[in-house]
């Protein structure tokens, strides 16, 4: 049952459609990432939930009724932004305060409220201070605790992460998830870090031209993206895209020429035969070897850095066409830096195919 | 070393021109007219305060007889105007420059720059039509009248310093109150005059100042019962002859009010500016 619909929303902006025809379905507290490249139209998105903006056509409904008519003070929307958006004149404790203090709380009750939110998020010590006083760590909690303080119907939050340093961005990724499940508020999460959308969200909205995309489990949108575009705004080390055009060999199987070999494509390729593809592969599923072997291509080793706990390649076929591939660092071929002939196999069980001329997958 | 002294030398030589004159003007008001206006002039007399004495009892003894000035009257009525005038202009141009600043209406710019303009025309121009219509419309020799024609002055310089005050202040934060779940009018009321106070001091501070030393509206459009003390001083100008200590005196009086207010609101914008409050 469907408890936040956004019904065909659209708003421009002059002659920019920035939003165009969206509509999504969310059940009672699940949390949806809106992922999508900086400028999509994510933002505007969040402040026609909220309010803030006017939509030019569309409905928003919370539990079948609409909210579309109401100004931000009527909608039981709750928004934590990117840049805070504190109260510079009040403390943390009247920030957090405010929307108990709109609903015309008692004072006791209030004190309660704000004291229990700021144990939950480890900022009781510093509710005294103002927001100039506070790290940008404290600002952030302080902004995510006001937006909880009373239970929002629909909590909107608008990339909070963004402005912290990584230690509490990974914090918080942890963190996040067990506040949001003690308050069962539904959730959208914006974010333009697919680790964040693959860490958050049950279901990730891929957000672009005005509308979503995508609408999948983090899974399903790496493991199956719809287009190329969605492949590329989903992973890091990007996928690779590889032209190639599957043709039949004797034996019946469907062959492809990647990196001037001829590679045995899956089953599923045989009824693409003759298409123009873009054969989309990720790092991962690029296995680097130092010796030649069966279905191994030879590529040359370009560049080769360690990533943390991953290491990344970057190879060049016979053709100059750079494929980038990753592995665990403790499983990484033993190679000294420096180019040197390598041979990379790529499971091509796993490969994405995308037609070249749409740029969609094929399915 | 030798810079510094150099400039410490320049700064006092600027300091020393700029303040002169004030100096002059102190000295003056503890002299007789007969010390003023002796030739070389001096700076050995016997201190008097017999022209404060006179501005504050309100008779000023000359040659020719004993003559009423109303200078006391004349400063109340010059604090009555500003206040007035700087209270009217804030209540209507505060929210005024915030609806500039956050709205884009039809017309809206052209109405904000008619508004600036009435800084362009010189008073002169507008004088002599406002004279009639003040008299048709029972203003003339009204405070009401004056305070009216000062909005001219103190308006146009509260709406367009406040509104870059407004403009100044994060839309999100407002956005983030109406969320909270408080009207349009709590959230002007609660986080966008807050934020934007130092700017309506200054502003505020700004119109009192221009307000405080309007001469030419009050000598057109009112008698003394309502002249400030900038046309008040007029009446030393006597048929006896110019009395340059109670002109010094009364000088030295109007200054106080306008001086206490900016070291007051100094001390008060600084902080203001300091804390950076609009950046959160």
């Amino acid at each position: 049952m469907a408890y936040f619909e956004i019904d065909r929303l659209s708003k421009s902006f002059g002659k920019s459609k920035v939003i165009d025809n969206l509509s999504l379905s969310v059940r009672q507290g699940e949390s949806v990432v809106v992922f999508g490249p900086s400028g999509c139209g994510k933002t505007v998105l969040l402040r026609l939930i909220s309010g803030v903006l006017r939509a030019d056509a569309g409905d928003i409904r919370i539990d079948g009724e609409s909210i579309a008519h109401l100004g931000p003070d009527h909608r039981d929307v709750a928004m934590a932004f990117q840049n805070f958006a504190l109260y510079p004149h009040m403390t943390a404790f009247e920030n957090i305060a405010s929307p108990l203090r709109a609903r015309k709380l008692a004072e006791a009750e209030i004190s309660r409220r704000v004291h229990e939110l700021a144990e939950l998020l480890r900022i009781d010590h510093v509710l005294g201070h103002t927001p100039r006083e506070l790290s940008n760590g404290q600002k952030q909690r302080t902004s995510l605790a006001r937006s909880l303080a009373a239970p929002p119907a629909v909590l909107l939050l608008d990339d909070p992460l963004r402005n912290v340093d990584a230690k509490i961005r990974y914090e918080m990724r942890l963190e996040l998830p067990r506040v949001l499940r003690e308050y069962r508020s539904t959730v959208f999460y914006v974010t333009q870090d697919y680790k964040e959308a693959m860490a958050l969200g049950n279901r990730v909205g891929v957000l672009y031209d005005g509308t979503f995309q995508q609408v999948d489990t983090p899974a399903g949108i790496y493991g199956r993206p719809e287009s190329i575009r969605i492949a590329r705004l989903f992973g890091d080390p990007p996928v690779n895209l590889l032209p190639a055009r599957p043709e039949l060999s004797g034996d019946g199987r469907a062959k492809l020429r990647i990196g001037g070999s001829d590679l045995v494509g899956p089953p599923s390729l045989e009824s693409l035969v003759g298409r123009d593809l873009l054969v989309g592969i990720r790092p991962e599923d690029i296995e680097v070897l130092t010796e030649p072997a069966e279905g191994a291509i030879a590529v040359e080793l370009d560049a080769l850095t360690p990533l943390n706990v991953r290491a990344v390649m970057l190879l060049r076929d016979g053709q100059g066409t750079e494929i980038l591939a990753s592995c665990p660092e403790d499983d990484r071929p033993p190679l000294s830096r420096g180019r040197r002939q390598v041979w990379a196999r790529l499971d091509l069980g796993r490969a994405l195919f995308f037609d070249r001329a749409t740029e969609m997958r094929i399915h | 070393m030798i810079v510094k002294a150099v400039r410490a030398v320049l700064l006092a030589l600027v300091a020393l021109f700029f303040l002169f004159p004030i100096f002059w003007v102190l000295l003056m008001s503890v002299m007789t007219n007969q010390d003023i206006l002796r030739s070389p002039p001096s700076l050995i007399f016997e201190p008097t305060l017999e022209n404060y004495v006179a501005l504050i009892s309100g008779q000023l003894d000359t040659s020719v007889g004993t003559l009423e000035v109303a200078y006391m009257r004349n400063l109340m009525n010059s604090l009555i105007l500003g206040v007035g005038s700087v209270l009217l202009s804030l209540l209507l141009g505060v929210p005024a420059a915030y609806a500039f600043a956050r709205f884009r209406f039809r017309l809206g710019e052209n109405i904000a720059f008619t508004l600036l303009s009435f800084r362009f025309a010189p008073p002169l121009l507008v004088l002599l039509p406002l004279l009639f219509y003040f008299q048709q419309l029972g203003l003339y020799d009204t405070y009401f009248g004056l305070i009216w024609v000062y909005q001219l002055i103190t308006l146009p310089l509260i709406l367009w310093i406040v509104r870059g005050y407004f403009e100044d202040i994060s839309e999100d934060i407002e956005h983030a109150y109406r969320l909270d779940g408080h009207s349009w009018l709590a959230t002007f009321l609660r986080i966008a005059i807050p934020l934007a106070r130092p700017g309506i001091a200054a502003a505020a501070l700004l119109a009192f100042i221009f307000a405080w030393n309007n001469f030419i509206f009050a000598l057109i459009l009112g008698s003394s019962d309502v002249q400030p003390v900038t046309v008040g001083a007029l009446a030393f100008i006597t048929a006896s002859g110019i009395n340059y200590g109670q002109i010094a005196a009364a000088l030295v009086l109007s200054v106080v009010p306008t001086l206490i207010l900016a070291l007051f609101a100094q001390r008060y914008l600084v902080e203001g500016l300091s804390l950076g409050a609009v950046k959160g």
